[in-house]
């Protein structure tokens, strides 16, 4: 496996566009959560024409409900959530300058399209890993929507957090790569 | 007559609560050393190391396993000749849950489906009561995650579709999930019965230890069988790509209409969190 490219965000076209299916990342810096109900009030935000809680441009949201934090340490166990429940959302908001998002599971053609068009990647955290993962976090901090509990939107800094990009904005998949490479053919099936 | 307070009842749940989410089986482990050691692919084989690595971690009792420690599902075999005193065992079984999630620091995941708003607690926890002979109480509790959860199915098939009908669909449906449930799984397949009584078999079938091996020939059989061809797909450990797809496959059955042949596939993640205890 090659070494892991560094990522800071906020990201620009041209940190997005030399990134390839496959390939290992470490990001440092801002990374803020959202998932179902979030994104939800984010594009009702957008429909009716007003202004977001958090600037997305160039930024990288994680698909994250982390367990409440314990006294003393920066966070819950924080591992990704399956992401394809915000395939209805995330185009809107890649057209409004989201560069990333972290999840796990895959995406809608829509999503695909939308991450060419607009120059985005779509990395995975490992699912399950969340004890692992939360070590990666340095601190955490509600920004919008309290109400919505485990829900809200956290300002995440997080450091070394390990992803793999499984669509990159050249429209290649990791995930069915992955499929083509290791499933076995029929023949063997029935051999 | 035995008599049990409904406050024991609590007690117990709260521990099995806080025990699920943070201890995973011994079972579970030596499925993922043991995909560790047939796993072809270095993506696939970082992923299991990840996963044990995280498993220890969670051991230690402040990072659960999982941040979706999920709804909790109680399975209640009640001794008929148990009286419980004090509160309602309902209640009892809702209120263990309420203080294991508040005092484990588990995530809440219950919610209104239309409003979708957190009910705070957790609860209500999904509840499975059946009277068995005896004066014990066996109470087992599963954390069930969403993502795995929203990954299964129910079919009605035709009874002409038989037993390779059944087994091409459980397949597919694996097959379908892809990278979603957070692979490896563990499958839990419901053949016969009714509608809502394949989904209970396949629910029941996830409660067993990963090693053991179905009484029943023919469904052991058809337990390795199912097995072997998830694992030749190659989703792979999260989904990466490799041999490791499930952990296990367990199958229940038992006799349906003359005009059905319910099968219901309930699929869980890695995180294969169930605790029992008999009182």
């Amino acid at each position: 496996m090659s070494e892991p490219i560094i990522l800071t965000p906020p990201l620009k076209d041209e940190d997005v566009s030399k990134l390839r299916a496959g390939d290992r990342v470490l990001i440092t810096g801002t990374v803020y959560t959202g998932r179902d109900a979030a994104h939800k009030r984010l594009v009702d935000l957008l429909d009716e024409g007003k202004t977001l809680p958090i600037d997305l441009e160039g930024q990288i949201i994680y698909f994250v409900g982390p367990t409440p934090t314990r006294p003393g340490k920066s966070i819950g166990s924080a591992g990704p959530t399956t992401s394809y429940r915000m395939d209805a959302y995330s185009p809107i908001l890649i057209e409004r300058g989201l560069k990333g998002m972290i999840g796990k599971g895959s995406r809608s053609q829509d999503v695909i399209d939308a991450m060419v068009r607009h120059k985005a990647i779509y990395f995975a955290a490992v699912g399950g890993a969340a004890a692992l993962i939360s070590r990666r976090i340095e601190s955490c901090e509600v920004v919008a929507y309290e109400d919505l509990g485990p829900e809200a939107i956290r300002k995440l800094e997080v450091k070394d957090f390990p992803a793999i990009v499984v669509n990159d904005c050249e429209g290649n998949d990791l995930y069915s790569r992955g499929v083509e490479e290791y499933a076995l053919d029929e023949m063997e099936v029935n051999g | 007559m035995r008599e049990v307070g409904a406050e024991q009842i609590t007690k117990v749940v709260k521990q099995l609560a806080l025990e699920a989410a943070y201890q995973l089986g011994d079972d579970v482990r030596e499925a993922l050393r043991e995909g560790l050691r047939q796993e072809t692919s270095p993506a696939g084989q970082d992923v299991l190391n990840q996963l044990l690595e995280n498993a220890d971690i969670a051991r230690d009792g402040e990072f659960p396993m999982c941040q979706d420690t999920g709804l909790a599902v109680i399975f209640v075999e009640l001794g008929q000749d148990v009286h419980i005193v004090g509160d309602d065992i309902n209640e009892a079984i809702q209120e263990g849950v309420r203080q294991g999630y508040e005092e484990g620091y588990l995530r809440k995941s219950a919610c209104h489906p239309f409003t979708r708003k957190n009910t705070g607690d957790n609860t209500p926890a999904i509840i499975h009561i059946s009277i068995v002979p005896g004066e014990k109480i066996k109470l087992t509790l599963a954390g069930k995650g969403g993502g795995s959860e929203n990954m299964s199915r129910v079919m009605m098939l035709k009874p002409s579709d038989g037993k390779d009908g059944i087994k091409d669909y459980v397949e597919q449906r694996v097959k379908e999930a892809g990278s979603n449930p957070c692979p490896p799984i563990v499958v839990g397949v419901g053949i016969g019965g009714t509608f809502e009584k394949a989904a209970m078999l396949a629910k029941e079938a996830l409660l067993r230890p990963l090693d053991d091996s179905n009484p029943d020939p023919e469904l052991a059989e058809m337990e390795y069988e199912l097995l072997e061809r998830i694992n030749r797909i190659g989703i792979g450990p999260a989904g990466l790509g490799g041999r490791t797809t499930a952990l296990a496959v367990k199958v229940e059955m038992m006799s349906c209409h003359i005009a059905s042949l319910p099968v219901a596939v309930n699929i869980n993640c890695h995180a294969h969190r169930h605790k029992e205890v008999v009182i």
